[in-house]
């Protein structure tokens, strides 16, 4: 018989385990949307993930820039 | 003759009674208007945070009272945004932070949560730079300045009880009221600020300045934390669906004393300091100290009560946040050992963003630019989370956004969106307008 289950974790996994354990609970928890999916709701978030990529895009660019003295 | 007498003497009697009766009535409201208030004022009042002064404070020395209208337009915008999240708090009895997670789902979930912690944080940062730079300018030593700070600020929330809390933060949202006798002080010309502040022009036309300044304006108005905040506010304070009306009260006198603020202090830079370029609201009170003492004392005390305010309502919204998605007590009712979480996380908060602005040669001015950018990719998910939760009949019920209030709050979200973005790009840019 195998007793891997009860074998001591590593100081790693158990400092990292528990926070990582609670944060699959949550998102098992909030699996999903809840909210009605109307054609007007998906396109905002769509959109809201456009304007996102851009703005990370821009600051990817700025800092680019930076590192390289321009 | 007699009969007359007696008419006179009943018709005394029944106005009394009437007086009487009016006035009780007049008290019961006021009672439950003390008792519901408090969310609203404390939000807008806050909103005039450290950052807020400085902006403020440059505006009226730049411009004199040439852009006062616009403030005064920016306070029904700032009421149509949070008079929404007091129809959320209060029927859902959810914060933002997990209204966000139960409807949309993980993935936008962790990316209001982390994008709302890193901006709390940076902001709280710049508070401390407000607050520091302040009290410096009657000695107060820095170190000094963050330790006394955030023993209060821990004090305040470790006394157990909203209540508590809420009537600290108010005496500290009427000191913020200093800038009134400042203006005074200052003996403003009634009729130049009638003729130049009140209609709305631009001075020495729409510049790439000018169009910096109003941009900055709207983004020390309107604010992602301030979202958070009144949302979870609303519901540590258990206000209910009936108590909805009053919510709107607390939010319209807010959105009124944060107006009033800014206008004193654009009044009180654009009477003495017109025409110079501010950098800072301590290196204008140091400036107004040269003219009058109290006037720029005044101001002092003001940009300290603002990082104050600022920081308390900050490290509240994001240690609510984090306590409503993991689930952990996070009520300013608990004591420390029933939530212990909520309150390690605010004190985690509190005390390394007053750390920071100790580190010597700590790159404070970068982190007050990227203050502006991060918050910008907030603010219009916030927003748009917010309106569209708003428009959840099965949640909402009754108190869902009217098409009227629809229209209204998609057109501020859109200017703001297109505004903030605009004003974060040229912050990284400053040369892409010119």
């Amino acid at each position: 018989m195998s007793d891997a289950g009860n074998r001591p974790r590593g100081p790693v996994r158990a400092i990292f385990g528990r926070p990582f354990r609670r944060i699959r609970e949550i998102n098992s928890r909030y699996a999903g949307h809840h909210v009605k999916m109307t054609p007007v709701v998906k396109a905002a978030l769509f959109l809201l993930r456009v304007y996102l990529l851009l703005l990370v895009g821009v600051l990817f660019l700025k800092f680019f820039l930076v590192l390289s003295g321009k | 003759m007699l009969a007359a007498a007696s008419t006179r003497a009943k018709n005394g009697i029944g106005f009394i009674s009437r007086l009487y009766y009016g006035l009780r009535r007049s008290w019961k409201w006021f009672a439950i208007f003390l008792t519901v208030t408090g969310p609203g004022v404390i939000v807008m009042v806050a909103d005039n945070d450290a950052g807020g002064i400085t902006t403020y404070a440059a505006t009226g020395a730049k411009y004199g009272y040439g852009l006062l209208w616009f403030l005064v337009i920016l306070g029904p915008v700032a009421y149509v945004i949070q008079e929404m999240t007091v129809r959320l708090g209060a029927v859902t009895k959810r914060g933002h932070a997990e209204a966000i997670f139960d409807a949309f789902g993980p993935f936008w979930g962790w990316f209001s949560l982390g994008d709302l912690i890193l901006t709390d944080w940076l902001t709280l940062i710049t508070e401390f730079i407000g607050m520091t730079a302040a009290l410096a300018i009657f000695h107060v030593p820095p170190l000094l300045t963050v330790i006394v700070v955030t023993i209060i600020m821990l004090l305040m929330v470790l006394q157990g009880r909203y209540w508590t809390w809420e009537k600290i933060a108010f005496f500290f949202c009427v000191l913020n009221l200093v800038y009134i006798p400042g203006a005074i002080l200052v003996h403003p010309s009634v009729s130049d600020i009638v003729r130049t502040g009140v209609v709305p022009n631009f001075p020495g036309g729409f510049t790439n300045d000018m169009f910096f300044f109003l941009m900055a304006n709207i983004g020390t108005t309107i604010a992602p934390w301030m979202i958070f905040f009144q949302q979870s506010s609303v519901v540590d304070k258990s206000l209910k669906e009936r108590d909805i009306p009053w919510g709107r009260l607390d939010t319209a006198i807010g959105a009124l004393a944060t107006v009033a603020v800014a206008v004193f202090i654009i009044i009180t830079t654009g009477s003495v300091l017109k025409g110079s370029d501010v950098q800072d609201a301590a290196q204008a009170s140091v400036a107004l100290m040269a003219v009058h003492r109290w006037i720029g004392t005044f101001l002092a005390i003001g940009l300290f009560d603002a990082g104050f305010l600022g920081a308390i309502c900050i490290s509240l919204a994001s240690s609510w946040a984090f306590g409503e998605v993991f689930g952990w007590a996070h009520s300013l009712n608990n004591k420390i050992r029933e939530a212990p979480w909520f309150y390690g996380s605010y004190l985690l908060l509190v005390g390394s963003a007053g750390a920071v602005v100790l580190i010597p040669g700590a790159p404070l001015v970068l982190i007050t630019l990227f203050v502006q950018v991060i918050a910008t990719t907030l603010l219009p998910a916030a927003m748009v989370f917010l309106i569209i939760l708003l428009n959840d009949e099965e949640r909402m019920g009754q108190y869902r956004n009217s098409r009227l209030q629809n229209v209204l709050s998609v057109f501020v979200v859109a200017v703001i969106v297109i505004l903030s973005t605009m004003y974060a790009v040229t912050a990284l840019f400053p040369g892409l307008l010119k």
